[in-house]
């Protein structure tokens, strides 16, 4: 098949959906590569490299879309390029069809397959085409050097001959996978980063990033993340209330605030009102990511970076990941690949594109004239989170009756124990004549020195154990020698057999052991 | 008594048995206790030999020294991952010697019976304080062998006594003779590991016990040895159709069981004979294998009587829940990587190591591993492989030394905060369903929760179930890798790759 990438014709928007790389694997799958000339200029790929890759470049759009049979891209279609889409073809890019209804008409409406790399499921399997993932941890990564180019200080904590520098105290506000890297970035620079989320399963992962969670003391039934596809679902008022109390207490120390929070199909929660922003120290700086949905913080102006007039500095770009155009444009290539290496099973150069697969049913939103979105639920759950239980801590008083109840039960059990073998015992007693006792002493006082001396046999000698007790149960041997000497030759044969088989036994039951045991070193 | 002296020998063997048992509770004094053991057996023999088998001595010694080249060639040809087998087809030794001695037993019986009727005096007749046995004339008596005059000096109820533990120890002694043997097959691959019953399953084996017990009485009151053999014979049966009917996973709860009745078989083969030194071990190696039959439930948390009465792969109790996800394969580049970054290792070997010979190669991975200064360490679960304790033998013969090698509790809190945990050929004991699904056969068995370390590799041939052909959602889990193949061959080609 042929896979051709069109310019992006947003401006500003730098990134391009196909590397030399990315092109360099697609042909391994059997694809023929297209590039519209000048794609990706603004990512640091020329016409030539791309040309050295193999990939064919084509004039202008009309020409690249006239020859391919799988379009490739970054933004959402514009109406201009989803008309010039044909039967039969197939589209990949973002698309957001759940806010581009009219485009997603428009699409259904040529015939073509829109595959919307938004909407690739989040299952594991699926985590190597998840476009939005790698494009928030750019942007996460970003916000943190955005704010550093904004703000007046270091990062990390030093102690110089010039004084001594207090180190940067970072907030980073959601910590899905954008919130992740921001924290994982901060810490490296040397800031102190704490972090806060409503997911409290997700404790756990701020921290391996070296994060301090902002712990939140409420009784509600935690969120599980799993129900809403590891996203945050919206919260309670009074939960709400708490967490902004918090933001205020921690406000006036914070020297940057960097906000993640978003909730799929709204508005950004706003998390960091004005009275913050005020009692914030002048020089600090706010990145909001969630500008593109209104923002976090309420000054935030989407696309700008304003000054407040006590000199604080929000920051509301929405085009983080193609600031980065290189980078940005490798990860979503990586993204596209994968995504087609699903669609080309066979690595055959050739489409399947297989309806029953949950994820590509999930990302294709519309296929053969019809819109399939939204997309059935998948059969495999996202996060398989629980709840912690907690485990209820035990008083001193309890802790004492529960050993006083398992002593007693332990002794109750004992008596019982002893009090039936002594029965039995007795009742042996009185038919049995005393030869037969004096050696029942003696096996029942065996199996009780067998039983104390064995529960302290290592685990690891078990296997010894087995030998050595094989070698010795050929005590037998002892009735065999005892009866050799009979008058009667079928007991003298017999019993010469039975010394036979029992020293083998022995013999090969010790040395075996010794073996074994040579072999157990310490380092 | 007639020996004292022999009696006094018996007293230094078993004291001597005893403290080789109780030495095996560390690596270190475990190498003397053996001595402990060897020397005991062979003061036991010279003071028999000396005492009541003076008879023919000479014939005995050398049996013994037969016995003894056959021991040696077994013991030092055996391969350490025969263990299992070897240690099976010793108890079917153990067994038949039991029944062996237990038959003298009844000939000499009847034997002394003859003497008795020839003479027209009443064999078990007791004397005036109507409690000891008149016994035979003198001069008769002398002419006896040892264990003639033994028997000769009976009562009548000793001698029924003396004929329940003979038939005691030959109907456990055959039990354990052929079920030896069947595990003895089924471990060496020889004989099919499956679960196997006869139609009526153990239904047939409550007959044959039942059959064994009126047997038992028909000899007891006067019937003649027919009976015994036929109770033989039945015994026989039992023993072959219980361990059928057990498959190769419970095999650790089969060979223990099985070598406690060959200590019971001594035991009542030691009452038979009125020997206390035959009591006293029978005694120490039955209480031995016992415990080891717990500990193996315990494991695997299981009651006895579910092992032995079926196998895995019974009705589940109701629908386990369906694996999600996909089993994800790695090369060995991938698993070398994960290695050479990883700070702490733990290595879980299963039957599968043991089956592709794959200890040494193990060992010299962790031999590598720890000269980077790495942290690696061995978790055992008490049921890995065929035999109580199979890995640490085998990880021992690689010269993996001790001290790294841990037990499933020692070590089951310390796996979250592991880098990397290697799985090689294991696959029931760190099964999560276990904990995680009621309905699972295995629910409630204690595992070892490797799914809780950073990464998992899991070395395995395919993507079977495995013996017990219970699905395992570890394989599934998104922290696991499956490092398919032989693991032997996957290992050879790892080794390289760790610098």
């Amino acid at each position: 098949m042929k896979v051709g990438a069109l310019k992006e014709i947003k401006s500003g928007e730098a990134r391009v959906s196909l590397t030399p790389d990315s092109a360099a694997q697609l042909q391994k799958l059997g694809h023929e590569c297209f590039v519209q000339s000048g794609a990706g200029v603004a990512a640091g790929f020329n016409d030539a490299t791309y040309e050295g890759a193999g990939v064919t470049v084509v004039a202008d759009a009309q020409a690249l879309v006239d020859a391919v049979d799988i379009v490739i891209k970054v933004r959402e279609p514009e109406e201009a390029e989803v008309t010039r889409l044909r039967a039969g073809q197939t589209l990949i890019s973002f698309f957001w069809p759940a806010q581009n209804e009219a485009m997603l008409e428009a699409a259904k409406d040529t015939g073509a397959t829109v595959i919307a790399m938004d909407m690739v499921p989040r299952i594991s399997r699926a985590q190597k085409m998840d476009a939005l993932s790698s494009m928030a941890n750019i942007a996460g990564y970003r916000a943190v050097i955005e704010a550093g180019n904004n703000f007046g200080r270091f990062f990390t904590g030093q102690v110089t001959a010039a004084g001594k520098i207090p180190p940067a105290r970072v907030l980073i506000v959601g910590a899905g996978v954008a919130g992740l890297a921001a924290i994982g970035t901060s810490t490296s620079l040397g800031a102190i980063t704490m972090a806060f989320d409503v997911r409290p399963e997700v404790s756990e992962q701020i921290e391996s990033m070296g994060a301090e969670f902002v712990f939140l003391e409420f009784d509600e039934p935690a969120q599980d993340g799993a129900a809403t596809g590891g996203y945050a679902a919206p919260s309670s008022p009074e939960f709400r209330e708490k967490q902004l109390a918090k933001f205020r207490e921690l406000a006036p120390t914070t020297d940057i605030v960097i906000t993640t929070a978003l909730i799929p199909g709204r508005p950004a929660p706003k998390l960091w009102t004005e009275d913050m922003v005020k009692m914030m120290k002048p020089g600090s700086v706010i990145i909001d990511l969630a500008a593109e949905k209104g923002g976090n913080c309420d000054l935030t102006v989407m696309d700008e970076r304003v000054v407040t007039e006590n000199g604080v500095i929000i920051v509301g770009y929405t085009d983080f990941p193609s600031r980065m155009a290189t980078q940005s444009s490798t990860l979503y290539a990586t993204n596209i690949r994968h995504m087609l290496t699903d669609l080309t099973p066979e690595k055959d150069g050739v489409v399947n594109h297989n309806m029953e697969d949950d994820v590509i049913r999930g990302a294709t939103v519309t296929h053969a004239g019809e819109i399939t979105f939204p997309p059935p639920p998948p059969k495999v759950a996202a996060i398989a989170a629980k709840p912690k239980e907690k485990v209820k801590e035990l008083t001193p008083e309890e802790k004492r009756a529960n050993e006083v109840a398992a002593f007693k039960a332990q002794t109750k059990q004992q008596v019982t124990l002893i009090a039936v073998a002594a029965v039995l015992l007795l009742a042996v007693g009185l038919v049995a004549p005393a030869s037969f006792m004096q050696h029942f002493i003696v096996f029942v006082l065996s199996v009780f020195i067998g039983f104390q001396v064995i529960w302290n046999v290592a685990h690891s000698l078990h296997t010894p154990l087995m030998a050595v007790t094989n070698a010795i149960s050929s005590i037998v041997i002892l009735g065999a020698l005892i009866q050799i000497g009979s008058s009667s030759l079928l007991i003298t044969v017999l019993a010469a057999a039975g010394i036979f088989m029992a020293s083998i036994n022995i013999f090969g039951g010790f040395l075996v052991t010794r073996r074994m045991l040579a072999m157990f070193q310490k380092s | 008594m007639e020996y004292g002296f022999t009696i006094a020998t018996y007293v230094v063997a078993a004291v001597l048995f005893i403290l080789s048992l109780g030495g095996l509770s560390g690596q270190e004094s475990a190498k003397r206790a053996v001595w402990y053991g060897i020397a005991g057996m062979a003061i036991a023999i010279i003071g028999t030999l000396i005492g009541p088998g003076q008879g023919l001595w000479m014939a005995s010694l050398v049996l013994i020294a037969l016995g003894a080249a056959v021991g040696y060639q077994l013991a030092t040809k055996v391969q350490m991952t025969q263990m299992p087998e070897l240690v099976a087809i010793m108890h079917s030794l153990v067994g038949l010697a039991a029944v062996i001695v237990g038959f003298n037993a009844d000939i000499m019986i009847n034997a002394i019976s003859a003497i008795y009727s020839a003479n027209e005096l009443i064999f078990g007749a007791v004397g005036a304080d109507g409690y000891t046995a008149i016994g035979l004339p003198k001069e008769i008596n002398d002419g006896l062998s040892s264990f003639g005059q033994l028997i000769a000096k009976k009562s009548s109820v000793e001698i029924t006594i003396l004929r329940v533990e003979l038939v005691l120890g030959i109907w456990i002694g055959a039990v354990t003779f052929t079920g030896s043997v069947i595990a003895y097959g089924k471990l060496a691959g020889k004989v099919d590991t499956g679960a196997k019953q006869l139609p009526g399953g153990h239904l047939l084996n409550a007959a044959a016990a039942a059959g064994s017990l009126l047997l038992m009485f028909a000899y007891l009151g006067g019937m003649g040895s027919w009976t015994l053999v036929l109770l033989t014979l039945l015994a026989l049966f039992i023993g072959y159709h219980l361990i059928m009917g057990i498959g190769g996973a419970d095999m650790p709860v089969v060979v223990s069981m099985l070598n406690s009745y060959s200590g019971w078989a001594a035991a009542a083969i030691g009452f038979s004979l009125g020997n206390d030194l035959l009591i006293v071990v029978g005694a120490l190696v039955g209480s031995s294998g016992a415990i080891l039959s717990y500990i193996m439930c315990k494991a695997m948390n299981r009651s006895f009587v579910s092992v032995i009465l079926g196998g895995f792969g019974g009705a589940a109790k109701g629908d386990q829940m369906a694996v999600e996800g996909e089993q994800v394969a790695i090369d060995a580049g991938g698993v070398a990587s994960a290695l050479n970054e990883a700070d702490s290792i733990v290595i879980v070997p299963g039957y599968g190591m043991a089956v592709a010979q794959a200890q040494q190669t193990v060992a010299e991975l962790t031999r590598k591993l720890r000269a980077q200064g790495k942290e690696v360490r061995f978790a055992i679960h008490p049921v890995a492989g065929r035999l109580p304790g199979h890995m640490n033998v085998l990880l021992a013969e690689a010269k993996v030394p001790y001290d790294i090698v841990l037990e499933m509790d020692e070590i089951n809190d310390d796996l979250s905060s592991t880098d990397v945990v290697i799985v090689i050929g294991s696959n029931d004991i760190v099964n999560p369903a276990a904990q995680d699904d009621p309905n699972s056969p295995i629910a409630g068995m204690p595992v070892l929760e490797v799914w809780k370390a950073k990464q998992v590799f899991v070395s395995k041939r395919g993507q079977g179930t495995g013996y017990s052909g219970i699905e395992n959602p570890l394989f599934y889990k998104d922290n696991t890798r499956m490092f398919y193949g032989d693991a032997k061959a996957s290992f050879d080609s790892l080794l390289p790759m760790i610098d």
